[in-house]
């Protein structure tokens, strides 16, 4: 099993989501983040008080799915996520060593 | 029978002693002092929406400009010092401004409301309306003070310096300017609505006291933006709405000066919001919420003296002025000099009111379409204009620093490092504002 973290621009949770059913991934774990990379970050002026925040919001996106739909779910995120523009985010795929299913208990990728 | 109209004898007599302690517009209506219950009804009306302009009004214009975690001590500091305003204004405040006797500078006398019935006259409106009127001005002068000294104060120093403010420095001003044999109204000072009671003398004690009680920590390095500029929007069209009982009200009736009045609140300070706005974009940066909301105040502000001292179009000009020379204060001004007026008390209300103080001697000349007669002698006026702002500036100041050092000997002033760190709400209060 692998998982799969992409963080993402905010505006491209919608279209990540569709491709990500598209190719049969049941469930997902979304959340709100804040971080930076080479993307500039913002910069805030309150009655000229000027704040530079280096922290630009994103979304993280976590998926766990089985080794052999790991490949293309990384190919259509990366699809999905894709504006061209700098600060489009990364992905990142893990091993995971076990996963259960609380309400039955069953394990490895039945749980999934 | 006899006793009642002893009464009703009793009471136009004190409708007369008191239309003499009125300005002046008041006093020409107030030839007959009967009471007009047109101008009663107006009368209830802009009282209860100025009291509309510090709950929730200035409260949310304040609050949401703090960080979250000071949102209930702003908030909360604004309703407990208006609460204190009002019962002060009953035991001694209203005396001490409007009482029966008095000197230059302040009167005595009706303390507890004595004397004061139903029947009781001021001009053409009930006595009580005239003092409730007057005791949310009050109130919501002390309440913009806080703007400076938020995040950081104790809530019982506030609590402490409160009534001694008031009592030093507001109740005196305010007869001052209002009440016949004060200083300004014999000099002949123009102030329509308490540009200098309210906002000079609000702004200049605002800045005085965050001086003395010192920034908050981590200023100007650490960020502290606005927490919610959705509130602070909210709380500045409560503060515009309300406005029009402060300016217009301040006619005493519901006649034609108060007609000027309102249209001038509107346009000066539709002319001020888009001039700060236009500022910010020329100084290279976005036109900002926050820019209209400040020019929004900072307008309000100016026109406060020149409300029915002006043309509507002298009123347009005096609203973009003052909004400019405001953003200069508060975004050039503060930086240089350091000083951590937190929420621009000084720098909007002290500015700019000194702006509409001055202005007032040039709006109200008929030839710019002001009311002022044929033989108005700008110069001269001007003078008379300067030297009240002046003497506000030195009289408030003074009384500043008595009052913050009475409230830093009985309080300490200032919350532990731990508390400002952690938040007012949650270390003065034991709340959060959001959970």
């Amino acid at each position: 099993m692998k998982l799969i973290m992409a963080i993402i621009k905010p505006f491209k949770l919608d279209d990540v989501r569709e491709a990500l059913s598209s190719v049969g991934v049941a469930g997902m774990t979304v959340s709100e983040v804040k971080g930076f990379g080479r993307q500039k970050g913002q910069t805030e002026i309150y009655r000229g008080a000027e704040y530079s925040t280096n922290m630009v919001p994103k979304i993280k996106v976590e998926v766990v799915c089985d080794d052999d739909l790991a490949p293309r779910v990384v190919e259509v995120v990366q699809q999905a996520a894709n504006s061209g523009a700098i600060g489009d985010g990364k992905i990142f795929v893990l091993d995971v060593g076990q996963a259960v299913r609380i309400r039955t208990g069953e394990t490895g990728e039945t749980a999934l | 029978m006899t006793i009642s109209k002893k009464l009703c004898g009793a009471a136009a007599a004190l409708g007369a002693t008191l239309a003499t302690s009125m300005p002046v517009w008041a006093q020409e209506a107030a030839a007959e002092p009967t009471l007009n219950t047109g101008d009663n009804a107006w009368m209830m009306t802009s009282t209860i929406l100025v009291f509309l302009m510090i709950l929730p009004g200035l409260a949310l214009f304040y609050g949401g400009l703090t960080r979250s975690k000071n949102m209930l001590s702003t908030m909360t500091q604004i309703g407990a010092a208006t609460a204190l305003a009002m019962v002060i204004w009953v035991i001694w405040g209203y005396g001490t401004a409007f009482g029966p006797e008095g000197n230059k500078f302040m009167a005595w006398g009706k303390y507890f409301l004595a004397g004061i019935t139903p029947d009781s006259l001021s001009g053409t409106i009930p006595e009580y309306v005239f003092v409730c009127f007057q005791m949310t001005f009050a109130a919501i002068t002390i309440s913009l003070v806080i703007g400076s000294v938020v995040e950081r104060m104790k809530f019982a120093a506030l609590m402490v310096f409160a009534p001694i403010w008031l009592t030093i420095v507001y109740f005196p001003i305010a007869h001052m300017v209002w009440a016949e044999g004060g200083l300004f109204f014999d000099m002949g000072a123009l102030d329509f609505a308490g540009g200098t009671v309210v906002h000079i003398n609000a702004g200049v004690s605002a800045l005085i006291a965050c001086i003395l009680l010192g920034k908050r920590m981590g200023y100007p390095k650490e960020p502290m933006p606005p927490h919610s500029l959705t509130l602070t929007m909210v709380g500045t069209g409560l503060l515009w709405v309300g406005w029009f009982g402060f300016n217009a009200g301040s006619a005493l009736g519901a006649n034609g000066s108060a007609a000027l009045a309102m249209i001038n609140t509107f346009v000066a300070t539709a002319a001020a919001a888009l001039a700060w706005m236009l500022v910010e974009k020329l100084a290279g940066h976005k036109p900002s919420s926050l820019g209209f909301c400040s020019g929004v105040i900072a307008g309000l502000v100016a026109i406060t003296p020149a409300a029915g001292n002006s043309g509507p179009f002298g009123a347009i000009v005096l609203g973009a002025v003052a909004s400019v020379v405001c953003f200069f204060a508060v975004s050039k001004l503060k930086p240089m000099f350091g000083y951590d007026d937190s929420l621009d008390a000084f720098g909007i209300h002290g500015i700019g009111g000194m702006v509409g103080a001055i202005g007032t001697g040039i709006v109200y000349a008929p030839s710019l379409g002001g009311p002022g007669a044929a033989d108005y002698v700008m110069g001269g006026q001007l003078v008379t204009q300067i030297l009240a702002v002046v003497t506000t500036i030195i009289w408030s100041s003074i009384g500043t620093v008595i009052a913050i050092y009475v409230a830093k000997a009985l309080t300490g002033l200032r919350v532990s490092p731990e508390v400002e760190q952690e938040g007012l709400d949650l270390g003065e209060h034991g709340e959060r504002a959001y959970n």
